[in-house]
């Protein structure tokens, strides 16, 4: 928006009389009403928990509300080791989660496979299947590294256009909203990653939001 | 609280109950000093049967199965040819090299409730790792027994004749290999990041 134009919002605002785009509303709306799925693989689960209560209370931002169910929720918090046992399972969640959809990876595991990565049985990264918004390092994190997560994914929700060539995912018909969930191999996962978007997430390297 | 007899007490005891029981002490150098018994895998569940049905061993309860995979090893030593050399007859260094075949093994610790004393260790090794990796299942004796010999099947391959349910049990049915063999390679493509690892 041009900056007078700003100015002279401010202005009105002063003056009591709000004015919005739709952009701005439709992503005010969202941004501060994200519901996660409820959904916890292993010991940042428990971090995932904590951020939930009291004490850091993720209600402060509009997502205290955890859904039981992947139709009803905006956010999946992949916290913990994906197993390769857990990884069809994990996908098919997203899967069935409605569009717009968000995906934080919390913690080493999530992000890489961490101390499991030379293992037989840890898939290395949920990235390798599934388009990350967000990846948390830690091991576990703690819950104000999920809380500057979850700001993180605000931001970014809030920098989407609801129109123009660089609108989001979910408003682009031709775009994927389920990905084709792996199957168990002889000596792994079958594929080992879904190219279009492990590769794709490769080309545009992770930017680190502050 | 009883104390529990020496190994090669329990030794004595196995074979004068069991006959024809093949029983060998494993000794363990460690402080710890848990010698071990091998048993001869043809009177393995006799001897398991008569280790939990005596009266002053009682072991009733088994605590823990677990798998070892052993790699075939090489073994050298130096000894002395005679040999013709030039008409001379001298000795000669020569290195001979044995192979000695790698078996898979099972662990199988007891203890008793009753008498609470324990562990007695039992260990029952396959004839190689390639195969002939059967051992009998003692499963029938110790129930406790069968998750666990259903993991060391998982991921040693270590085929537990007169198991009731052997199946896979932490990896999928369709999965081949078995992990935490030591000559087990992961998938290639299953380490690489494509574009960043050449």
């Amino acid at each position: 928006m041009a900056d007078d134009l700003k100015e002279l919002k401010i202005e009105l605002s002063k003056n009591g009389i709000f004015t919005t785009t739709l952009e701005e509303i439709y992503n005010w709306g969202r941004k501060n009403s994200v519901w996660p799925l409820t959904f916890g693989l292993a010991c940042c689960a428990i971090e995932m928990i904590a951020t939930t209560m009291a004490r850091y209370d993720l209600a402060r931002f509009g997502a205290e509300v955890f859904r039981p169910s992947p139709r009803q929720a905006d956010l999946i918090i992949v916290s913990g080791t994906v197993t390769k046992k857990m990884a069809p399972q994990v996908v098919r969640l997203y899967n069935q989660m409605p569009e717009p959809k968000y995906v934080i990876a919390m913690g080493a595991c999530a992000i890489s496979g961490g101390p499991f990565r030379d293992g037989y049985n840890v898939l290395k990264g949920i990235d390798r299947y599934i388009p990350v918004d967000v990846h948390i390092p830690g091991c576990p994190p703690r819950p104000e590294a999920l809380i500057h997560a979850f700001m993180t994914l605000q931001k970014k929700i809030d920098a989407q256009h609801i129109s123009g060539a660089d609108r989001p995912r979910h408003l682009q018909a031709d775009q994927p909203s389920e990905f084709p969930v792996p199957s168990f191999g002889p000596h792994g996962l079958e594929p080992a990653q879904n190219d279009e978007v492990f590769v794709a997430a490769l080309n545009n390297p992770l930017k680190v939001i502050q | 609280m009883t104390a529990l007899p020496s190994v090669e007490d329990i030794k004595a005891q196995i074979e004068a109950g069991v006959p024809g029981a093949a029983v060998t002490v494993i000794p363990n150098g460690s402080p710890s000093a848990q010698h071990s018994l091998q048993l001869d895998r043809e009177h393995a569940v006799a001897v398991a049967i008569f280790l939990r049905d005596h009266a002053e061993l009682r072991l009733d309860y088994c605590s823990l199965v677990t798998g070892v995979d052993w790699l075939d090893t090489e073994t050298s030593e130096k000894i002395k040819v005679k040999k013709v050399v030039d008409g001379v007859e001298s000795e000669v260094d020569e290195v001979r090299k044995t192979k000695v075949p790698g078996y898979l093994e099972a662990v199988y610790h007891l203890f008793s409730m009753e008498k609470k004393h324990g562990p007695v260790i039992l260990r029952l090794r396959t004839a190689n790792r390639t195969d002939q990796t059967h051992v009998p299942s003692l499963t029938p004796v110790w129930r406790s027994a069968e998750f666990q010999e259903r993991e060391a099947f998982d991921l040693y391959g270590i085929v537990f004749d007169g198991h009731s349910d052997l199946r896979r049990i932490l990896m999928w049915d369709g999965f081949v290999d078995h992990p935490m063999r030591k000559d087990y390679v992961p998938p290639a493509d299953d380490l690489l990041h494509p574009g960043v690892h050449a």
